[in-house]
């Protein structure tokens, strides 16, 4: 695995969006802190990636485990710029958003491996981080079927007279779901305040864009007489310029928007999709190139780099200081408790958690 | 006989009759390049080429229906399903339009339609990856339902399922998929709606499907040596139609009756069994029908809670000691 913080590019490459206002504005430790997030989002994706094929007791993950490594700047990027009033949503690979808004590991580290203490209680597992709190709505397993509550938040923050936006986010391979062109139209028809973010990564498990999608992705926003836009998105800068824009146009003038964001993904689809060379749909090479000219964290770092933001010692700091943070998250889940078996009948119901209010008769649950 | 996994099983059921009948074609999300989720259809693109075995895009209700309208027309797709949790998306198709268009066309189109793929809990995928719909879908008149639970069943069911000229829903399980079993040779052709008796016994009878009968072998096995308990297990097999006869033998012979099920219990499989057994057999029963399904919830995440939600062959053999009372 490289070490972002160990190489400094020799020629660091200008951001042309650096200057963008929403950039421009931001304060030295504001862009520490962007770096930052996206380095504690690689580490914990990697930590979890290791935990998963070196499973020890009691810090196990079991069933899926999509990463998000490469895609940082996209979840960084975008969640950067929320308001008080602006919510986010998106499918399950879901870690980088949860952390870029702001979770906390360990009950993210804790979820993974099915704790008590998890976000979710360890109900939800790695495809269903939730953060209400933090107007973070998931973390969905069904691939397009968060983009309709994409568009019914941004229902609600209409319909409640609040000036945000939602960013509803889903992979190149998702749009070609029914339900997102149903939320597409409903969106424009009704003029939501939503930002429908497509992260494309290349793409849909072992589908390639080419050969899952006719036309461009994000184009098709003009059958329904929405505004649409492609962004870079190896480049934060470029992303929050870009997003910026679309955002405003949301929460300003209550205008929906689809927007292509250009990524790649590192790992296999999931665990269970092998690396090259056992790929069955791409090569070590076209990975390696990504790594080496267009990965997000080294492309920003460098930015700050040549800006004098970031130096050398500091890069190493905000390294490790992130490494540590996700071991403490695993020693964490390590000492946390599963749940137990008869909480496996708790949430299920909001009065049953709330007996004392029940208004229902007859049964809820059978055998 | 040799003995090949009930993923080969599926394979080869698919190999013979692709090669048999040149109206089968394969369709689904990574069925061919990829060679499917869980490498099912591993190799089935070189063999038959991309006309007969196609990779489709994430769009369940788009190809599902396609696959149906092509039906109507003669082909016999085998549509592949990465999750039968995902027939939520294709729901419209599979149950307005596969499970109706024959009887709203007064008998005069058919839908020689397969749709398979895993339906089952027990690999921490959550709940919107662990549905098992058998209930749901066998609830729709017009629909056949399948549920092997044995290599040699899984070939024979899915050759018979494709050759059947109305829709069959197939519903795998992939904790089976690296099962081992004999299989014939050559044609194996296992009739739609016939229940298997996979251990005779004398003093209960156990009901079940799928992974289950593996589970309730299981504790057929330490019942008999630890508590001298003799166990009927009766494999259903298919669920709709749904061999009946071969149910009421069994309790005519043991006279108790434990129904198990990797379902939730409301209005499920057993819920239906239950009812045709009491009516068909009030007389023969010695002590109420029992069931072991599910714990009503969605699926868990968490690993060791999940397999507590489950049934499992202890919980099948402590059902089975309430059963007999
Ligand atoms: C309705 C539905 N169909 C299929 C799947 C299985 N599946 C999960 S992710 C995925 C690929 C999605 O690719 P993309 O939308 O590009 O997102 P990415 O994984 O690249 O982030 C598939 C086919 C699913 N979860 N839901
Ligand atoms: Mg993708």
């Amino acid at each position: 695995m490289s070490n972002p913080a160990a190489t400094i590019v020799e020629k660091p490459r200008a951001s042309p969006a650096a200057s963008a206002a929403v950039n421009a504005s931001l304060a030295p430790a504001a862009k520490i802190a962007l770096h930052r997030t996206m380095v504690r989002i690689r580490r914990f994706e990697e930590r979890s990636l290791h935990l998963y094929k070196d499973a020890k007791d009691n810090v196990k993950i079991g069933g899926f485990l999509h990463l998000y490594i490469g895609q940082e700047a996209v979840a960084v990027g975008c969640c950067s710029l929320m308001g008080k009033d602006d919510h986010v949503i998106t499918a399950y690979r879901d870690h980088g958003h949860a952390i870029a808004v702001g979770m906390e590991l360990n009950p993210l580290m804790a979820e993974l491996c099915g704790k008590a203490t998890g976000c979710s209680k360890g109900k939800g597992g790695s495809m269903h981080f939730f953060a209400p709190d933090k107007n973070y709505w998931g973390g969905h397993g069904i691939v397009g079927g968060q983009i309709p509550l994409g568009a019914g938040l941004a229902y609600g923050i209409k319909y409640k007279g609040l000036k945000g936006a939602a960013m509803a986010f889903l992979g190149d391979g998702a749009v070609n779901q029914g339900a997102v062109h149903e939320a597409y139209n409903l969106a424009a028809l009704w003029s939501l305040p939503v930002v429908f973010v497509i992260e494309n990564n290349g793409y849909s498990m072992g589908t390639s864009q080419a050969r899952s999608s006719a036309g461009d992705l994000a184009k098709r926003a003009e059958g329904y007489g929405m505004a649409w836009g492609v962004i870079d998105g190896h480049d934060l800068y470029e992303v929050r310029a870009g997003m910026d824009k679309f955002l405003r146009a949301a929460r300003e003038q209550s205008k929906p928007a689809v927007v292509e964001i250009r990524t790649y993904r590192y790992r296999g689809h999931s665990v269970a999709d092998p690396d090259p060379p056992n790929s069955t749909y791409r090569t070590k090479a076209e990975i390696e190139e990504y790594r080496r000219t267009k990965d997000p964290i080294q492309v920003f770092q460098n930015a700050l780099v040549a800006e004098g933001v970031l130096t050398a010692a500091l890069i190493e700091q905000i390294d490790n200081d992130a490494r540590e943070e996700v071991e403490r998250s695993v020693e964490f889940t390590r000492a946390s408790p599963y749940p137990t078996a008869a909480d496996i009948q708790s949430d299920v119901y909001w009065e049953t958690d709330n007996p004392s209010q029940r208004k229902s008769q007859g049964r809820l649950f059978f055998d | 006989m040799p003995v090949i996994t009930y993923r080969e099983a599926i394979r080869h059921a698919l190999a013979e009759e692709l090669a048999r009948d040149a109206n089968v074609v394969v369709l689904g999300e990574e069925v061919a390049q990829f060679n499917g989720a869980y490498k099912v259809t591993e190799g089935l693109l070189e063999k038959f080429g991309p006309a007969r075995i196609v990779d489709t895009p994430i769009s369940e209700a788009g190809f599902i229906g396609m696959g149906i309208g092509a039906s109507m027309l003669g082909v016999r797709p085998v549509m592949e399903l990465m999750f039968w949790s995902f027939y939520s998306v294709a729901f419209d198709q599979i149950l307005n339009n596969a499970a109706n268009v024959r009887y709203m066309s007064g008998g005069q189109i058919n839908c020689p339609i397969v749709i398979r793929g895993p339906a089952n809990g027990g690999t921490n995928v959550g709940a919107t990856h662990s549905h098992t719909p058998e209930n749901v879908l066998a609830n729709h008149p017009g629909v056949k339902v399948a549920v092997p639970s044995t290599p040699a069943d899984a070939k024979g069911l899915l050759k018979s399922a494709i050759r059947d000229n109305d829709p069959v829903f197939f519903l795998e399980n992939t904790i089976l998929y690296g099962t081992e079993g004999e299989v014939p040779e050559g044609e194996v052709v296992i009739p739609l709606g016939l229940a298997d008796v996979k251990r005779t016994g004398t003093d209960l009878t156990i009901v079940t499907y799928g992974r289950c009968v593996l589970h309730s072998l299981a504790a057929a096995d330490l019942l008999q040596k630890e508590h001298d308990i003799s166990v009927e297990v009766v494999d259903l097999r298919t669920i709709r139609p749904l061999d009946m006869d071969t149910v009421l033998a069994s309790v005519a012979k043991t006279h108790r009756v434990l129904i198990v099920e990797e379902q939730k219990p409301f209005a499920s499989v057993g819920s239906q069994l239950a009812y045709m057994i009491q009516r068909e057999a009030f007389d023969e029963l010695d002590g109420p029908i029992h069931r072991l399904a599910t714990v009503d919830a969605p699926a868990i995440y968490s690993p060791p809670v999940e397999a507590e939600q489950l049934p499992n062959p202890q919980r099948v053999l402590n059902a089975a000691l309430a059963a007999l009372g």
